[in-house]
């Protein structure tokens, strides 16, 4: 068996999933936050607009995100004549990106809404507008709250990422299917790619729990 | 004679069917130390949820130094008053609350700047030197970097008092500020709120069961029953002789629980 062979190219495979997990985790917080915090918002443009975002991102299947924005969103730029066609790797950052945004949206809107009525009266007893207490007061709170949900969130990514090997990115398991057609050694192949996947998952697990940690320091701590 | 501070004129309070406050009149002059008593549901906390805005009226006129509180005047008499207007009619007022309220993700330090920074657009130096003072003023200057959850009862709640102060409120409002601290800790709470009381301009209400210190802090105390005043006066005259069959009974349960 010459397992060692399949190494090499696993190992540039496991750096495109680690990259498009990194990215595309970056892009789903910040929609995240923009989009629960949107969905608080009393600004009914702004909370129609998180909520559909939202809603279809929830409510449509990755894989087809992934398929539109690739094959179908070029054709559709061409009927309007703009160039809509970008790179794989944009595509999948974009589709998994947009995708966890708007279940973390979710977790953050929950975790806000968490935080007691009486933070809000002090907050509002200080005078501070509704948009500074719900940034300076109630999301800083709920943060340590919104971690372990964020925590399946980014593992859950992790592994949606083998999503993309299907628009041809040379992700984990787009090298994998490659080494397979090549040597029909499928049991030692996807065996590797399986522990692969489990030792990224649990590194990005403890990374999560540190910044948890770190999050939450103000909590629990008594003299 | 000054213009009251505050004058509620008819202010009714509903929560569904419960009338908590009953048209109720009630005035405070600037500088006047005010303190509440009352049974439990009587309205008085509700009082001070009205004052600070926290509570919406459902009749009457609340004035605040001489201005309506809850109405704005417009073209054709009172309206229902603006964010704006309830903004800038906050910024005359300052709370400190029976659970503490701090914030607990924030140092005592920056529980204390975070509002005059970003409410009162104080310079970063500026809201820090009136935090240390402040802190030296309630007796917590080593505890600036200390978080809520590291202190006692006590120590949150004299936080909390210079928190209230750093908005340079002209009204403080009390709202049992001390009925969820262990009886060891009360004392050093009360010697506070009784430096505070020592200021001249500063108005204050308190709603209390410390019934000693309500004596010898106030220039007057009110009885309240049912959402209304039913008595009030100088506190020799309310602690010594009340007038009202209600109060006597209401002041010999609290003074003689065992009884």
């Amino acid at each position: 068996m010459e397992w060692t062979r399949y190494i090499d190219p696993l190992l540039q495979g496991c750096w495109v999933t680690i990259e498009l997990t990194v990215y595309s985790t970056i892009l789903g917080t910040l929609l995240a936050f923009g989009a629960g915090m949107g969905k608080l918002s009393h600004n009914p443009l702004i909370k129609a607009l998180s909520v559909t975002y939202i809603e279809v991102f929830r409510g449509t299947s990755l894989l087809v995100q992934l398929f539109w924005l690739y094959f179908a969103l070029p054709l559709l730029g061409e009927l309007i004549g703009l160039d809509l066609r970008f790179h794989p790797v944009t595509v999948g950052v974009l589709a998994l990106g947009l995708n966890i945004g708007a279940y973390g949206a979710e977790v953050v809107r929950g975790a806000v809404q968490s935080v007691p009525r009486t933070q809000y009266e002090a907050a509002k007893a200080l005078n501070f507008t509704r948009t500074q207490t719900l940034w300076r007061i109630a999301l800083p709170q709920a943060l340590p709250e919104m971690m372990p949900p964020f925590g399946n969130l980014a593992v859950q990514n992790l592994k949606d990422t083998a999503l993309v090997s299907l628009i041809s990115l040379g992700d984990l398991a787009f090298r994998a299917e490659q080494l397979r057609n090549l040597t029909q050694d499928s049991t030692t192949i996807y065996t590797m790619v399986l522990f692969m996947y489990f030792g990224m998952a649990l590194v990005l697990a403890a990374l999560m729990g540190l910044l948890e940690r770190h999050v939450g320091r103000w909590r629990h701590r008594r003299r | 004679m000054n213009e009251p501070i505050i004058r509620c004129e008819g202010v009714v309070k509903r929560f569904g069917e419960l009338t908590v406050l009953d048209h109720l009149d009630f005035t405070v002059d600037p500088g006047e130390k005010v303190t509440i008593i009352g049974p439990s549901g009587s309205g008085k906390s509700t009082v001070l949820r009205v004052l600070m805005t926290l509570e919406r009226i459902n009749e009457g006129v609340v004035y605040v130094d001489g201005e309506p509180l809850w109405h704005e005047q417009g073209a054709k008499g009172l309206e229902p008053a603006s964010e704006a207007h309830l903004r800038k009619m906050r910024q005359k007022m300052g709370m400190v609350f029976q659970h503490f309220n701090l914030f607990p993700h924030m140092t005592v330090l920056r529980n204390l700047t975070e509002a005059p920074r970003y409410v009162l657009g104080l310079s970063p130096r500026e809201a820090r030197q009136r935090a240390e003072e402040l802190l030296e003023l309630v007796g917590l200057s080593d505890k600036a970097e200390a978080f809520p959850s590291q202190l006692s009862g006590g120590q949150q709640q004299r936080v909390a008092i210079a928190r209230a102060l750093a908005m340079r409120p002209k009204i403080m409002l009390f709202d049992e500020p001390t009925s969820a601290l262990d009886p060891e800790l009360v004392g050093e709470v009360l010697r506070v709120i009784r430096s505070l009381a020592e200021e001249h301009e500063l108005t204050m209400l308190l709603v209390t069961h410390e019934m000693d210190f309500a004596r010898r802090i106030s220039d007057r105390v009110c009885f309240f029953d049912q959402g209304r005043i039913l008595e009030q006066g100088p506190p020799e005259e309310i602690f010594s002789s009340p007038k009202e069959q209600r109060t006597r009974e209401f002041l010999h349960a609290v003074l003689h629980p065992e009884e």
